[in-house]
């Protein structure tokens, strides 16, 4: 099991969260912020396996850092969000049995890495006087890369990540309890309900602190721009495959085609909702944070702003010359952006989801059914 | 400070009864400093360790239950408040409660609705969304962006009978006027040499639940002056909490439970008995009595298993001994006669032992200053000081006596500070 591994600063790092926790139980002031606390309610023995539950129900929407009476400088010094960041970290890591401690760095190189590699390998097999040439008209993306090696290389260097953060999946969804299939499906319509409207993002109806200790919608938007314009994207690539295989048509497609139209609205709302996320964390207070995963998201804001401008600018600069290169680019960041998906912050989506779903199997169990 | 200052009304205080006094006192044109003794991070007084606030109302809502009718909450008033209950100042308490919440929501304050199913039943109270913290955290806000003056670590040490101001900050000490002060500084349950005075050499053995800085100066300074002093400073509120509390702010999770589910020993391995307890929930004010008056001033719970599964999770676990003779070293008390009395007394089912010592924790003392229902500081005589205002627990011994009734502090802050905020902008602004 993934928890018997002992690491001393994962333990460390699981006791002062237990630590901080227990006081939130005996206090209960926050229980209407998010239910977070209802879910450590019904559980007060705080395992090692409630807290990566826990962390990862938290929405990090810092309600309960500023309402804390026991917040530092308080002897207890209580700073659940940060606490909950840390093991939200700690689970990613340990449930996608990554052996080394977190950090950024290394996710970044790996990145930078995809990023480029994909232009290099371009510009040295691809003929320079194919790819600096326009190429209007349809099944110019693959007179620059041919069909063959862009979708084999896209599939080898997509799935194992992708199969990676399933297996991972599997094992928190086992860690955390999991639940049949029956009540699965009778949870699923206020899951997916709550994790679309990202409901746990309104600190129990007031908002979120996003900068301090006032409440405001704007880092749920914001998130909204980016979590909906990173749909629309995948809706593009999959009514682009649509279009070729079943209609026969060629990319690039025409601005009025459900591709280009997806991709775009997707594209520009992905950068409007990184650029105004990026515009809060650089504004927030830090005091409630973790500031060692802070790299972490910077680093999944950059993917995704870098796919998608670079997406935004093949679209525009299609019919140049420059379209080669740009093709080579964009495909690098959507590499990158996969590639490093295990080791990242984008890992909290999946398992968030898995956590509200458990919550949403709790709620509709009779031992948390709710009093009232 | 602003260099327009000094304000035509100063407020002195951190808590709900001086934002709500420094709010209103604005709005109604008046321009106003608040001054806190209390650190920035430490701000709001007691107010920060609050959670619910009784209103009466004539029927459920999405904040409260059934109903609470004005003349019960005057009951249980007279109730608590016994033969010091002022009874003006209690229909005034009762009467403005109606619309608290309303109005605390306009000033910004969420409260937790009952739908989330996360509050216990409640007709008499409703609950703040995070607890007096958070509702702080937006008073302060609001303050702010009408234009009072808020500042922290500024101690108000001294207002004399004609409005007069002295001030410090940083060892640097100054005297201003004002049109009107507002007095909100609280009890004296942090002030270990007035409690000393008044409990004797057991206030050693006491923890203060609050705030570090509820020093009781002013009061102190009010009662010199020849105000009219209300309640008794022996009738402080106690609870028994954890003996590993810290000594001041350990708030609401410290307090002690367990008591009725197991043996309650004293210092000298005596039982001590709650006369007037009922099975269930033990009576918090109770215990705090009975630790305060026993040898030490320290107590033990002494629990079996099937009290520790009833005890549920505690910020500090309670210490497990082996066996009676482990135990009896643990407290010092000799092994045979402790034998004795858990076989005489003591749950059944142990060994093993489950130990939790408590000491007596001090929530707020029971002395104050009178005040009329304009919250006017009256004299000795009855008249009131032109343009000194009193609000919260500092005039709450005339409705409660130094007594608990919940959610009734935060009430009284509100009221009162309202009130106080109305008359001393009155007062200031037809100088």
């Amino acid at each position: 099991m993934p928890l018997t591994c002992e690491d001393r600063d994962d333990r460390a790092l699981l006791d002062e969260a237990r630590r901080q926790m227990t006081v939130c139980v005996v206090c209960k002031y926050c229980n209407g912020y998010c239910p977070v606390f209802r879910a450590a309610d019904a559980r007060p023995a705080l395992t090692d396996a409630d807290l990566l539950y826990l962390a990862n129900l938290c929405h990090d929407c810092r309600g309960c850092w500023y309402a804390c009476q026991y917040r530092p400088p308080h002897a207890f010094a209580v700073a659940l969000p940060a606490a909950l960041a840390r093991v939200r970290a700690l689970s990613w890591r340990r449930m996608a049995g990554i052996p080394w401690p977190g950090g950024a760095g290394g996710g970044a190189l790996l990145a930078l890495a995809c990023t480029l590699l994909v232009p290099v390998v371009t510009l040295a097999w691809v003929p320079w006087e194919v790819l600096f040439a326009p190429h209007p008209g349809p099944g110019a993306f693959h007179a620059v890369i041919p069909r063959g090696p862009m979708v084999w290389g896209a599939a080898l260097a997509l799935l194992p990540p992708l199969a990676w953060v399933g297996v991972a999946m599997a094992r928190f969804w086992r860690v955390i309890g999991g639940g049949s299939p029956r009540q699965v499906l009778r949870a699923l319509p206020r899951a997916l309900g709550d994790m679309l409207a990202l409901r746990h993002l309104d600190g129990g109806g007031v908002g979120c602190n996003d900068l301090d200790d006032r409440f405001s919608p704007w880092r749920r938007r914001m998130h909204h721009l980016i979590l909906y314009g990173f749909l629309l994207t995948v809706a593009a690539t999959v009514s682009a495959a649509i279009a070729h295989h079943l209609l026969g048509m060629r990319a690039p497609y025409p601005w009025f085609s459900a591709p280009v139209l997806l991709g775009t609205v997707g594209g520009v709302s992905l950068l409007a909702g990184v650029a105004g996320m990026a515009g809060l964390r650089a504004r927030a207070d830090p005091a409630p944070q973790a500031l060692e995963t802070r790299a972490d998201g910077a680093l999944l804001l950059a993917l995704l702003a870098a796919a998608s401008a670079s997406g935004l600018a093949l679209l525009l600069l299609r019919g140049t010359a420059a379209m080669g290169m740009l093709l080579a680019l964009h495909l690098g960041t959507v590499l990158a952006l996969f590639v490093t998906l295990p080791l990242g912050r984008l890992m909290h989506a999946p398992f968030r989801a898995l956590a509200i779903l458990r919550a949403a199997i709790e709620r509709r169990t009779p031992q948390h059914r709710e009093e009232s | 400070m602003t260099a327009d200052g000094p304000p035509e009304v100063l407020v002195a205080g951190g808590g709900l009864a001086a934002l709500c006094a420094a709010i209103v006192a604005r709005r109604a044109g008046a321009s106003v400093w608040l001054l806190d003794q209390a650190p920035e991070a430490l701000r709001g007084g007691n107010t920060r360790h609050a959670r619910n606030m009784r209103v009466a109302h004539d029927g459920p809502s999405p904040l409260v239950a059934d109903a609470y009718p004005e003349a019960e909450f005057r009951t249980d008033l007279r109730r608590v408040g016994g033969d010091t209950l002022d009874e003006a100042l209690a229909a005034r308490l009762v009467a403005d409660s109606v619309d608290l919440p309303a109005w605390l929501a306009a000033q910004g304050v969420a409260f937790q609705p009952r739908a989330g199913g996360m509050l216990p039943y409640s007709r008499r109270t409703v609950f703040l969304l995070g607890g007096g913290t958070a509702m702080v955290n937006a008073l302060v806000r609001t303050a702010a962006r009408l234009g009072v003056v808020v500042r922290h670590g500024v101690t108000v040490a001294d207002v004399d009978p004609g409005g007069g101001v002295t001030i410090t900050r940083d060892g640097a000490t100054r005297r201003i006027a004002t049109g009107a002060v507002v007095v909100a500084t609280g009890g004296f349950q942090a002030n270990r040499g007035w409690l000393r005075e008044t409990f004797g050499p057991a206030a050693d053995g006491f923890v203060n639940r609050g705030t570090p800085h509820a020093d009781g100066r002013l009061l102190r300074a009010l009662l010199d002056q020849g105000a009219m002093p209300v309640g008794d400073a022996a009738r402080g509120h106690l609870v028994a909490v954890d003996a590993r509390s810290p000594a001041d702010d350990g708030g609401i999770v410290t307090r002690a439970e367990g008591m009725t589910d197991g043996l309650v020993l004293d210092r000298d391995g005596r039982p001590l008995v709650d006369p007037a307890a009922e099975r269930g929930s033990p009576r918090y004010a109770n215990w705090g009595r009975l630790v305060a008056e026993a040898p030490g001033q320290i107590a033990h719970v002494i629990l079996d298993a099937a009290g520790l599964a009833r005890l549920g999770p505690r910020v500090y676990p309670p210490v497990r001994t082996l066996d009676t003779l482990a135990l009896a070293a643990c407290l010092g008390l000799d092994a045979g006669r402790l034998a004795g009395t858990l076989a005489c007394h003591g749950p059944g089912g142990g060994p093993p032992w489950f130990t939790l010592s408590l000491r007596p924790g001090l929530t707020f003392t029971g002395l104050g200053v009178r005040v009329d229902d304009r919250a006017r500081v009256l004299d000795g005589r009855g008249r009131p000081w032109p343009g000194v205002f009193a609000a919260g627990m500092i005039m709450a011994p005339a409705l409660l006596g130094g007594r608990y009734l919940s959610g009734t502090a935060l009430t009284v802050s509100a009221v009162f500070g309202r009130r106080a905020g109305e008359e001393a902008a009155r007062h200031a602004l037809d100088l």
